[in-house]
């Protein structure tokens, strides 16, 4: 498992840049984390992310954009303004948990 | 006093679990009830050879009772809702069952209502599934009629069973196409919500391959919001749109509603159950077993099968007080058709994808894994036949029930370094 500095954070990350260990992450981190793939963390991303994150604790699992949306009150659509293109991956990078796998 | 174990759904894992347990169960000491809504039981993968004409739809129904055993009670009636707390079920209509353990087999099933526009003006007009029998029949209709255009196939999203079906009918599509003359008359699509053909990196690259060499145009990463049905088209939350003239959609897939009404189920009514044992995550006398279960693995038979397996002996333990021993490791098996009298196999699990090599028996076969070949389409179509006569009835398969990286090879060439927003 690749270890990697990011911002004077040193964190554990698969091949993809995933973090592998969710307890290396914070807010701080989320907002450089965003950066990595072009985007600035406003408080509504954040909403999502911390969604995600309040989630996993419970589910051992990151959530679809379906659970996001009806557990999490976000609508789809607004996901994917926030997090263009591909939400589900892309918010569960910034909250540092592994991408969801619901899709077997 | 008599045990009381009620399986819900007598569909492949229901009607599996009840001819396993009876001849476990001891008839002096264990009923068994099983309930469906109906009498009918369809061999759902029979549904993706329908439009074609290869199967008439008598070749895919039987009766459900032909196959369950003796000593086992099957009651015709819709499951209204589960009281765990009262270990009952009530059925529409008012009666009770009681159980001293329940397990809950009753499935997925394509809800076209999830998407906005979809069951309208132009449901079974040019927006087909072939998820159903009576879908898929309409499509058979509808492709005798259709000479030119955009053929769509549409995934609506992910899970979905079988997740290699719309696979299969563009395959099957395209060589069908090609045989009338009329495949340079068509413009075949592939909408997905994936980034790519398949979930599984491997398998994904070798099958994308297969639908670029078609010339079928692949839309990746596309999540239906809603159809337009005065248009035609299928517009993408993030404001894409796909224009059709014939559209083949597999809708939302959901579990049955009465699991959400019993308070057990997830944002698609899946039940929570923990996935090596398939006990309910919250309930000690609960399994759900097959589609109906949260568990990560592929909705398909050939899981239900392998699942089943290490379910029966788990349940004998369990029953006695004593600790599961047996894990199940999310074993799938699929046939891939792929046209012209040819198919592929995969064979995976929870943390191995799809591998190219040869099963069940290593370097032998006589199937190959992730290759297309006439023996392949060949098991595909005597699976029929061995589900009517070996699976349903609960006999033993010749394959192993746990997957084995026996005839398997890794492939060593990785694809470039992926990024978390590829
Ligand atoms: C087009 C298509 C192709 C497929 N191809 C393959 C393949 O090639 N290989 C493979 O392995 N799998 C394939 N599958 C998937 C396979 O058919 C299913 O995964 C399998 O049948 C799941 O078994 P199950 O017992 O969980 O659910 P089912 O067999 O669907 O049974 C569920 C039962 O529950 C009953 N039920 C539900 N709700 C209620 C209620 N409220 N009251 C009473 N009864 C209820 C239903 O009537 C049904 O009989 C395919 C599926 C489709 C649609």
């Amino acid at each position: 498992m690749p270890v990697t500095t990011l911002a004077g954070h040193q964190i554990h990350v698969d091949a993809e840049g995933f973090l592998t260990d969710p307890a290396e992450w914070d807010e701080d981190l989320a907002r450089v984390l965003a950066e990595q793939i072009g985007l600035t963390l406003t408080d509504e991303h954040m909403a999502a992310v911390r969604f995600l994150r309040a989630d996993f604790a419970t589910q051992g699992e990151t959530a679809t954009l379906r659970r996001i949306s009806t557990v999490g009150g976000i609508p789809i659509k607004q996901l994917f303004a926030l997090f263009p293109q591909k939400p589900a991956k892309k918010i569960a990078y910034v909250a540092g948990l592994p991408k969801p796998h619901g899709c077997v | 006093m008599q045990k009381r174990l009620l399986v819900l759904g007598a569909g492949t894992a229901g009607t599996m679990i009840a001819n396993k347990l009876r001849r476990r169960l001891d008839v002096g000491t264990w009923d068994i009830t099983i309930v469906d809504r109906d009498d009918v039981h369809p061999y759902q993968p029979g549904y993706l050879f329908l439009p074609f004409g290869t199967y008439s739809p008598k070749q895919v129904t039987r009766s459900r009772h032909r196959f369950l055993p003796d000593h086992v009670d099957f009651v015709i009636g819709e499951v209204d809702v589960i009281d765990p707390a009262a270990s009952k079920v009530t059925l529409v209509g008012g009666r009770e069952l009681p159980y001293d353990y329940l397990v809950i087999a009753s499935g997925t099933s394509p809800r076209p209502d999830q998407t906005p526009g979809m069951l309208g003006a132009e449901w079974r007009r040019s927006i087909f599934d072939f998820f159903t029998l009576d879908g898929s029949m309409a499509l058979a209709e509808a492709l005798r009629h259709f000479d030119h255009g955009r053929l769509v196939v549409h995934i609506a999203d992910m899970p979905i069973k079988c997740p290699v079906a719309p696979l299969e009918f563009t395959f099957l599509a395209d060589a069908w196409l090609r045989k009338q003359g009329l495949r340079d008359r068509v413009e075949l699509v592939y909408v997905t919500p994936l980034p790519g053909a398949f979930t599984k990196p491997i398998a994904s690259e070798r099958l994308g391959s297969m639908l670029d060499d078609r010339k079928i145009v692949v839309e990746a990463d596309f999540l239906v919001e809603h159809i337009d049905p005065e248009t035609k088209t299928l517009v993408s939350y993030d404001e894409r749109e796909i224009p059709f003239d014939l559209l083949v959609t597999i809708p939302i897939n959901m579990g049955a509603d009465f699991v959400a009404r019993s308070g057990l189920g997830d944002e698609l009514n899946y039940v929570a159950v923990d996935k090596h044992t398939l006990l309910s995550k919250v309930w000690p006398n609960i399994f759900a077993v097959g589609d109906a279960s949260d568990i990560p693995a592929s909705k398909a038979g050939s899981v239900a099968h392998f699942a089943v397996d290490i379910f029966v002996d788990n349940f004998l333990e369990h029953v006695a007080g004593k600790p599961m021993t047996g894990s199940f490791d999310g074993h799938a098996n699929c046939f891939i058709e792929s046209g012209d009298g040819k198919g592929l196999l995969i064979d995976f699990n929870y943390d191995t994808e799809p591998l190219p090599g040869s099963y069940p028996v290593p370097y032998i076969g006589p199937m190959k894994l992730l290759k297309e070949t006439r023996a392949n389409h060949l098991g595909k179509l005597a699976f029929r036949w061995i589900y009517w006569n070996i699976l349903l009835p609960g006999r033993r398969m010749p394959v192993p029930t746990l997957m084995s990286m026996a005839g398997k090879t890794v492939p060593t060439t990785t694809s470039s370094t992926p990024s978390p927003t590829d």
